[in-house]
């Protein structure tokens, strides 16, 4: 079923605490990165066969003169194994910046390079294309740009058929892409969205892979909205994506992860969404939904949450088009076993990727604000409860799970019912006493619902009663007042407490 | 988090959505200074609510150690020669075989035996360099189709198509896939010069070839074929590159002559 992927990890001697400190450091590099919008990531296809034949050996810095000799060797070598390791010994050279740097500037070498690269000899291309591929791996824009003569050959060879090479063509394209928009801007006009088109049909899953690893690239760009989206649009690609995510036994992991992120980044440009739901995106993407839960369920493989954050952003964005609002219509999305599904995948999150769960309760609040279908589903499949587990994992978690709430609460006495009395009320007194003001003031929304849809319930001693003030006195700052001492409040019988949140005064009676 | 033990069972059973209970909103809810209405929200793609998950998709795309799975073992294998007529390639890996008929021998022109990168291009070789009937087309009508897949232009001349590609597509102008039929004649040696320096590869051009051709690989050294070259000179057209070529030999004279 799943290809899945599996983890080989090769530490090379580092231990894993170093691994999992420099991981925190990428990670607040990127952080950093996206809060500039400057996030750039590149894959690098270094074939593990060749890493082991050749020893593993470490890159080295290339002068200027030996870089030409191997160029020339290369290119006029006689006997074609020379020519070959000459290219191998370049490209060696070529993982380090230093040698880049040199390579860029000596007069003519690019020009043999892409030579080499259209060259008749099959293993010189090869390794010619590999040479390329180091250099657009590059974290410098001057490397990536210097490139740009190869790209018009880069695309003639997508529509080729040797799989390897056009796998390669492909990351190296999707590195060159993510690098400059001066690449960019030359890539559209020579093709590149009819060549990715033409090239998705390819049976091989290598290929596709490092095709949507492009595609993805090309859709992350700052200009995509404008200058790509609609393009991509244009053209054969969105079917062709829906028809890879589509669930079932050919279904691969790897593959699937990257067109959830071009289908997610073409959905948020919000340049036609309504297109995206005519070809079935709706129902393709709940069904891979229910694919994810279910793989979830039957294996341990931690790479699932790279597929099913994309999948949720674009269910939970898909969902706000006006074209699903039309209820009872054709793009409705209204299998419960989608609700199910999400279940199962915070429950995942919980234990595997926390910081994942605001984006699960998203698309939850979003199945659930203007669905009483989903409304009902929550509460006669008992999930109530577990959605009172998250409460205490953090603010934003708390705030999410309380809005859901509040959707089921929102629809009336029928509803309330089965809310109130529960589990619920004791999670709503520790919510009220948060620290966090959008935690207290959800949590008000919330009890006003409950209360107005049932008054005739009866509280025992301890249960507070609520009462909005209106304050003779401007409301202009946050404050908590009469507690019995610092920090949260203390719900004692008898005492009346004042809260202010926002611009609302309440009284809260404690019986 | 615990789920009810049926929640599994569910999700493996029938499509279905639960019956509604009626929906009965009182006006109150929500008056001022209560505020909540259900709606769906909707993020663009530099919320900083997306933050976390795009750090992830980032982390995934740098590690690739952790993600290059089972890559198809390229197992060495005993040296085999291609199959194919007159190529004496030898190999040792099934993949560099792979690269080497997909190169030279997938996309081979029947009339002249170029290999081509692509369907498409061989397609387009065929037409303008052996279709006689575009030949007489193309002079009342405009038949040269740009290169770029998703363009429909078409040109009067090859020229305009390549002034076409440079500008509107910014291909650079020496494309080594698009170079203009040259007409056939006897050898010349200025041309010889040219062919045999363009195979030593000497003056720093784009090796092993001319006019969107790739010649098919052999071992043959160099002496030799521009001796054999000579003798062929007079029916073979000088654009064709033979450095190595012994598919030009015979057997390519005898299927040119069927075609002509």
């Amino acid at each position: 079923m799943w290809s899945g992927r599996q983890s080989r990890l090769k530490p090379v001697g580092c231990v894993v605490e170093e691994l999992r400190c420099r991981r925190r450091e990428r990670e607040a590099a990127l952080r950093k990165a996206r809060r500039e919008q400057q996030l750039i990531s590149k894959r690098l296809l270094r074939d593990d066969v060749l890493v082991e034949a050749e020893g593993g050996c470490v890159a080295m810095i290339l002068g200027e003169a030996e870089i030409q000799q191997f160029l020339q060797l290369a290119q006029r070598g006689t006997e074609e194994k020379e020519r070959e390791r000459a290219l191998v010994s370049l490209r060696r050279g070529l993982q380090h910046p230093e040698t880049q740097r040199t390579f860029i500037w000596l007069e003519g070498s690019m020009r043999t390079l892409v030579g080499l690269l259209t060259s008749n000899q099959a293993l010189l291309q090869l390794e010619a294309a590999r040479c390329l591929h180091e250099l657009s791996h590059s974290e410098q824009s001057a490397v990536a740009e210097a490139c740009l003569p190869a790209t018009s050959y880069l695309l003639t060879y997508l529509s080729g058929h040797s799989s390897d090479f056009i796998e390669l063509c492909l990351y190296t394209l999707g590195n060159l892409i993510v690098e400059s928009e001066a690449v960019r801007r030359q890539l559209l006009p020579q093709g590149i969205v009819p060549a990715l088109a033409a090239c998705i049909q390819s049976p091989h899953l290598t290929v596709l892979e490092a095709l949507g690893y492009a595609l993805s690239q090309l859709l992350q760009a700052k200009e995509a909205p404008e200058m790509i989206v609609p393009s991509v649009l244009g053209s054969t690609l969105p079917q062709n994506i829906l028809r890879l995510l589509q669930p079932g036994p050919k279904l691969n992991l790897g593959v699937a992860v990257e067109f959830a992120w071009c289908l997610h980044y073409i959905i948020c440009s919000q340049v036609n969404n309504a297109l995206l739901i005519s070809h079935g995106g709706l129902s393709t993407l709940g069904m891979l939904l229910l694919d994810v839960a279910g793989a979830v369920q039957r294996t341990e493989d931690a790479g699932l949450e790279l597929l099913a954050c994309p999948v949720l952003r674009c269910l939970s964005n898909l969902l706000t088009e006006a074209a699903v609002e039309v209820m009872g219509g054709p793009n409705q999305l209204e299998d419960e076993r989608v609700v199910v599904a999400l279940f199962i995948l915070l429950q995942f999150f919980l234990q595997k990727q926390p910081s994942l769960l605001p984006e699960g309760l998203w698309l939850l609040n979003n199945l659930t604000a203007n669905s009483p279908c989903f409304c009902t589903s929550l509460l006669s499949m008992d999930l109530i409860e577990p959605l009172l587990q998250l409460l205490p994992v953090s603010n934003v978690v708390s705030v999410l799970v309380l809005t859901v709430l509040c959707n089921v609460a929102e629809k009336g006495p029928a509803y309330c019912q089965h809310l109130w009395p529960g589990p619920l009320l004791p999670c709503l007194m520790g919510t009220l006493a948060s620290s966090d003001t959008e935690v207290v003031g959800q949590s008000l929304e919330l009890l006003q619902l409950l209360f107005l849809y049932r008054p005739e319930v009866s509280f025992g001693p301890g249960t507070p009663v609520l009462r909005p003030l209106v304050s003779p006195w401007p409301l202009a700052f946050l404050s908590y007042s009469h507690f019995s001492g610092p920090g949260k409040p203390v719900w004692t019988p008898g005492q009346n407490f004042q809260l202010l949140v926002g611009k609302a005064l309440f009284e809260i009676e404690v019986g | 988090m615990q789920l009810p033990p049926a929640l599994h069972s569910r999700l493996v059973g029938a499509p279905g959505a639960a019956k509604p209970l009626p929906v009965e909103r009182d006006p109150a809810a929500g008056t001022p200074p209560f505020h909540f209405a259900a709606r769906r929200v909707r993020f663009p793609r530099d919320h900083e609510f997306f933050e976390d998950g795009d750090v992830q998709r980032h982390l995934y795309l740098q590690d690739v150690l952790t993600q290059v799975t089972g890559t198809p073992e390229r197992p060495r294998v005993p040296e085999f020669t291609c199959q194919v007529a007159g190529c004496c390639q030898v190999f040792d890996t099934l993949e560099s075989y792979e690269h080497h008929y997909h190169t030279l021998h997938r996309n081979v022109c029947s009339f002249c035996r170029r290999a081509f990168p692509s369907v498409h291009l061989l397609d387009t070789h065929i037409l303008e360099w052996h279709d006689s009937l575009f030949q007489i087309l193309s002079e009342r009508q405009d038949m040269y189709q740009c290169l770029v897949e998703g363009c429909a232009e078409k040109f009067k001349t090859s020229k305009d198509r390549k002034d076409h590609l440079v500008r509107r597509h910014l291909y650079p102008a020496d494309f080594r896939f698009d170079k203009p039929k040259k007409s056939r004649g006897p050898a010349t040696p200025g041309a010889t010069v040219q062919v045999s320096s363009e195979a030593l590869g000497d003056d720093g051009e784009q090796s092993g070839g001319d006019a969107m051709e790739v010649c098919s690989e052999h071992a043959a050294p160099l002496p030799e074929a521009v001796g054999e070259r000579w003798t062929y000179s007079h029916r073979i057209p000088s654009t064709i590159c033979f450095g190595q070529g012994v598919s030009r030999g015979f057997k390519s004279t005898k299927k040119r002559k069927e075609h002509q």
